[in-house]
């Protein structure tokens, strides 16, 4: 989670590169050193996104989705099981989980290649009008999924699990 | 503050649009892999369980490092096509935003049950 947020707070650095980019910005040029802290700030962000990703999946989801032993009766260290033992709160898995764990890998394929049309053309991207519209829509295909993996990991972590139980419910239904 | 633009910069000036074409493309590749592979899953239980790499995290162990490969594969081979040609962006642009945003849907529930006709 502590990676998320470092991605999702880079994003508004990124947004501003782009329309520095897009502005053909003085700033994008001014200096090598500028440059290598554009490059810099891209390289950290993809690296951050690869974080999120890889520590959500192998490190906290084998602990969301962890099987009880036999004959456990309190699901509250099990969520998926606990989210899944009652027909009020399964969806929360079926939707929310199902959709949380696999959005979520679209922001390092998207970014990884955002970040790499900056280090490859740098300023040069002033240029590409068409180039710079690809790097708008994934990086903001990128950031509606990390807000969406986000909103279903804030959701499930600081409800369900703990608070889990026939009031958590399905939007309509209560 | 305004300087001329840098030694790098300069050298960036020629370059042909193809490494961005190439990794553009790879992505919406890579994305569509990843609605393709999860919509997999959730139809088939075979698939699912073949997808289970490691099983603390289960199939989507299978799910990621397949989109991965997917993704890196379809790049390097379109990088060594396109990496010193000019290349027809728009078209590119189209067909890499179709992938991602069909990829996208097809990892949303809803829309996955709907197409299994749940």
């Amino acid at each position: 989670m502590g990676f998320g947020v470092l991605f999702m707070l880079a994003f508004s650095g990124a947004i501003g590169l782009i329309y520095a980019s897009a502005a053909g910005s003085d700033l994008m040029a001014a200096s090598p050193r500028h440059d290598q802290m554009f490059r810099f700030y891209m390289i950290s962000m993809a690296v951050t996104s690869w974080l999120a990703v890889l520590s959500g999946t192998y490190i906290i989801y084998p602990w969301y989705r962890a099987v009880p032993p036999a004959g456990t009766t309190d699901l509250a260290l099990y969520p998926q099981r606990l989210l899944l033992s009652n027909p009020m709160t399964a969806g929360w898995h079926d939707v929310g989980m199902e959709f949380k764990e696999h959005v979520s890998w679209f922001t390092p394929i998207a970014i990884t290649m955002v970040a790499f049309l900056f280090l490859r053309y740098g300023p040069q991207i002033a240029r590409h009008r068409h180039m710079r519209a690809a790097l708008l829509a994934f990086t903001g295909a990128a950031f509606l999924a990390t807000v969406s993996s986000g909103f279903f990991g804030a959701l499930l972590n600081t409800h369900a699990p703990i608070t889990g139980g026939p009031e958590i419910v399905l939007m309509g239904h209560k | 503050m305004h300087r001329p633009p840098g030694p790098e910069a300069d050298a960036r000036a020629g370059l042909p649009n193809g490494g961005a074409a190439a990794a553009i493309l790879a992505a919406g590749i890579g994305s569509f892999a990843l609605g393709v592979l999860s919509f997999i899953g959730d139809v088939s239980l075979d698939m699912r369980r073949a997808f289970i790499i490691w099983n603390p995290s289960g199939p989507l162990s299978g799910v990621s490092t397949g989109t991965i490969a997917i993704w890196l594969v379809a790049w390097l081979v379109l990088a060594l096509a396109w990496n010193k040609r000019e290349v027809r962006l728009p078209r590119v642009n189209l067909i890499a935003f179709a992938l991602l945003a069909i990829g996208m849907l097809l990892t949303f529930p809803p829309f996955a049950d709907m197409l299994q006709g749940q």
